[in-house]
């Protein structure tokens, strides 16, 4: 095998970039592992001298995405799901019938160069599992005689699943064609922009503060709080941005997925309008890695909207308001849905979260003012001036009015999005997703992903709202609810968990550096030997706590919360059988 | 020092102890002018801060959140705690999962005596480690004329990479893999002694706190370390 690789490929790609900064660090990586599979020393030498990165930084940049490849690699990836929701539904059978085929195991690449075949973290298509990515191409309920269509790519693409009502955030997803501007124009699109632009960005806020929208990805900080601070923080608009957080990875949470795969405008019209009302010209949107073809539909859709005059310079004719959008992708690391590590992530660094304060409304993206929104929270403040304050506010309960998209997936029926309005009971929730399949009990409802924790049966009646979530200590999250019927193995979900922690962990910080590899290691030795032993009970426990307490980031303090909450719902998983 | 005209003074209380702290100011920078000592093993003078090893995480009145230390500015009015029965607990657990991961075995170390970390579970009083040892099979990198890593006596502190980086400029070392895998590297994970951009300057030997950075032809409790170049480096580019 040739070990040198043509670097005359590399030229042209290298004259493109030439005079860039270390922001075009992870676009150049993607663009230059196309032409290679993967990135050999001689290309990682040559992005460094173009883009004047170290090489160190460079080769550890590479190492920290998990879908960068330091060694040969096949320029055909497959990738399966291998995380809980999946093998709720029977990814173990498919994997099985996979690996058989292939004869490769996970991280292996065939003799012949053809093809690798990886196991990776949840691929966010929960609700078509078991599911998989032949490179680009996303593929669904796999069963084990489907092998031999996916590895053909025979497989049809799995589509949005949505349900409920009312469809405010989703309205045009899955009725509009994804990357035309004329049929987004046909169906409303625009219009809500025209009506913001009519109005002054301080009457904007003073909206979405009355709205009380919170945080939609996980973190429930008031948007419109948000968007005042970085409206006040010093600066010019040309200093400050607006970011769309696309890098949904939280095991068991799809919910962005379906709008940016079916109406990318959409989120395009909430980014302008967030930005005009906060006064920044600099757009971005982070879309996960696993993503490619929300990743093309966005880009396809930013390009359009520019050529259109949707974005750059006096949109619409409104004088000084210039605003344009920056599509990137990640390269598979949860970490990067962390706001600060996503801005490293976009500054070409390894996504290493930073130590708030100082907050990203002053010292975000390159230290400017930022505002970093989840992208159903974007969708939710157009979703206001579209529909009108009066009318947001008559949905859902009095202090969470409005729409929430719900993650359904595992034992149920129907698992898909559900945008509904907050109030409804989680036992409501999941029989309007048809309840558990066949005669069988719910064993627990994993709330929240799996930074969440566990309800057991008795506990469903709870109503999905914050205030209910707060006074019954459970997270809405990013709206993940997975149903576990009484099959499933509770000792083979903690693991799953554990694993994904510990394969997550950026390690930045000891307690979860260290602390979820031990986690791991603990709960390994209960799935084996059914049973732990006392002093792995409280070991357990403890680092469970100095996790949650002392971890910089959001990741470490949540690394253990569903893990503790499984402990003291069934301390029989853990304790029973012990040897 | 030059900072010291037209600044405002802002008062507040750490550990009871009422202290004057001028703008800008750390709670470490300011417990340490006031003989308050908070434990740290990843905080450098004269170096960005980094913030990952968690053990000057402080209480401040009104507050549930623990914070470093090492970054959060003192403000008027603030009451911070340093030393309060969970901050103790959770440096005790923190530094047990640090001693548990690699192989920190003193009794054969170059650093033994002069090692931060061995003077860390002295002062937190971890005497037994409670955790199982990992025992990671990790290389020792020997290719360096002058200086060696053993990458089994290495915390991450980064205080390597950062005055690499910030003193030296050389930006030789850096850090790879994740989680559990971090490793310090030089360039393209190079042997040390192939390093283009290495300059061998010892910086980073002086300020790594434990034996995982030594100089060649040191035995047991030979490698002494020191740091006091590096305030003094600092002060003089600032004049």
């Amino acid at each position: 095998m040739n070990n040198f690789p043509d670097l005359t490929l590399l030229t042209p790609l290298l004259e493109r970039y030439n005079g860039r900064s270390r922001e075009a660090l992870l676009p150049l990586l993607h663009e230059a592992q196309a032409l290679y599979g993967w990135l050999p020393r001689e290309v990682q030498e040559a992005v460094s001298r173009t883009l004047r990165v170290p090489l160190a930084d460079v080769h550890g940049v590479i190492e920290f995405y998990t879908m960068f490849y330091n060694k040969p690699t096949s320029r055909r990836v497959i990738r399966v799901c291998d995380d809980i929701a999946c093998r709720l539904r029977g990814s173990a059978d498919f994997i099985a019938a996979l690996e058989a085929r292939l004869g490769l195991r996970s991280g292996e690449t065939s003799s012949d160069g053809s093809v690798t075949y990886e196991r990776v973290p949840c691929l966010g298509m929960c609700e078509h599992g078991p599911n998989a990515l032949h490179n680009d191409d996303p593929a669904g309920n796999l069963t084990p005689a489907d092998v031999d269509n996916f590895l053909a790519r025979a497989h049809p693409e799995p589509r949005i699943q949505k349900h409920g009502g009312p469809l405010l955030k989703l309205a045009r997803a899955g009725k509009v064609i994804p990357w035309s501007l004329s049929d987004y124009e046909q169906h409303g699109g625009y219009t809500t922009l025209r009506k913001a632009l009519a109005m002054t960005p301080e009457a904007i806020i003073a909206t979405i503060e009355a709205s009380k929208i919170l945080g939609r990805g996980g973190a429930m900080f008031p948007t419109g709080l948000k968007w005042r601070f970085t409206r006040n923080a010093p600066g010019t608009p040309a200093e400050k941005h607006v970011i769309a957080n696309a890098d949904e990875s939280e095991p068991g949470t799809f919910k962005d997925r379906g709008l940016l795969e079916e109406d990318p405008f959409g989120l395009i019209e909430a980014m302008t309008i967030a930005a005009y009302a906060i006064g920044a010209e600099n757009g971005w949107i982070f879309v996960r890695g696993e993503y490619p073809r929300a990743y093309r539909r966005l880009a396809t859709a930013v390009a359009r909207a520019r050529q259109a005059g949707y974005l750059g310079h006096n949109i619409l004719g409104k004088e000084d308001f210039h605003f344009d959008i920056q599509v990137r992708l990640g390269a598979g690391a949860y970490i990067c849905g962390e706001e600060t590590a996503l801005f490293e992530a976009i500054e070409g660094k390894r996504g290493f979260p930073r130590i708030k304060p100082p907050f990203p409304t002053t010292h975000g993206l390159f230290q400017q003012p930022t505002t970093i929104n989840n992208v159903e929270t974007l969708m939710a403040a157009m979703a206001v001036l579209t529909i009108g304050l009066e009318e947001w506010l008559k949905i859902g309960t009095p202090d969470s009015p409005g729409t929430k998209w719900f993650c359904l997936s595992g034992h149920v029926a129907k698992p898909g999005v559900y945008e509904l309005p907050f109030g409804l009971t989680i036992r409501e929730l999941i029989e309007l997703a048809g309840g558990v399949p066949g005669d069988r009990q719910i064993q627990a409802v994993l709330m929240g992903g799996a930074a969440g924790v566990f309800l057991p049966p008795d506990r469903l009646d709870l109503p999905l709202t914050y205030e209910s979530a707060k006074a019954n200590n459970f997270p809405i999250g990013s709206g993940v609810v997975m149903v576990f019927d009484e099959t499933a193995d509770m000792r083979y979900a903690l693991y799953q968990l554990a694993h994904f922690f510990a394969h997550e962990s950026c390690g930045k910080c000891y307690p979860c550096q260290l602390g979820t590899q031990r986690q791991l290691e603990i709960l390994q030795r209960v799935l084996h030997n059914g049973g732990s032993t006392p002093a792995d009970k409280a070991a357990l426990e403890d680092v469970g706590f100095a996790m949650t307490h002392t971890s910089l980031c959001g990741l470490g303090q949540t690394a253990a919360t569903a893990v503790l909450s499984a402990t003291q719902l069934w301390p029989e998983l853990i304790v029973a059988n012990q040897r | 020092m030059k900072r010291q005209a037209n600044v405002r003074i802002k008062t507040l209380k750490i550990d009871g102890i009422d202290v004057g702290a001028r703008e800008g100011e750390t709670i470490l920078e300011l417990a340490r002018e006031n003989g308050i000592h908070i434990p740290t093993l990843c905080h450098l003078d004269g170096v960005s801060d980094w913030g990952g090893c968690r053990l000057c995480l402080i209480e401040i009145k009104g507050s549930n959140r623990l914070v470093p230390a090492c970054m959060a500015q003192a403000e008027e009015g603030m009451e911070v705690f340093t030393k309060t029965p969970r901050l103790v607990t959770y440096r005790k657990m923190i530094l047990d999962l640090l001693l548990s991961e690699r192989n920190h075995v003193c009794a054969v170390c170059v650093s033994n005596g002069h090692c931060d970390l061995q003077s860390m579970a002295q002062e937190l009083g971890n005497t037994h480690v409670g955790l199982p040892y990992l025992n990671p099979s990790l290389p020792v990198d020997a290719t360096h004329p002058y200086f060696i890593m053993d990458h089994n006596r290495c915390i991450l502190c980064q205080r390597c990479v950062r005055v690499c980086r910030e003193i030296e400029g050389a930006q030789t070392k850096g850090a790879m893999g994740r989680g559990i895998e971090v490793r310090i590297i030089h360039d393209l994970n190079e042997p040390w002694g192939q390093s283009l951009t290495c300059t061998s300057c010892g910086k980073c030997v002086q300020v790594c706190p434990t034996g995982a950075l030594l100089q060649r032809g040191k035995a047991v409790g030979e490698m002494v370390k020191r740091r006091d170049f590096l305030p003094y480096l600092q002060m003089m580019r600032e004049d």
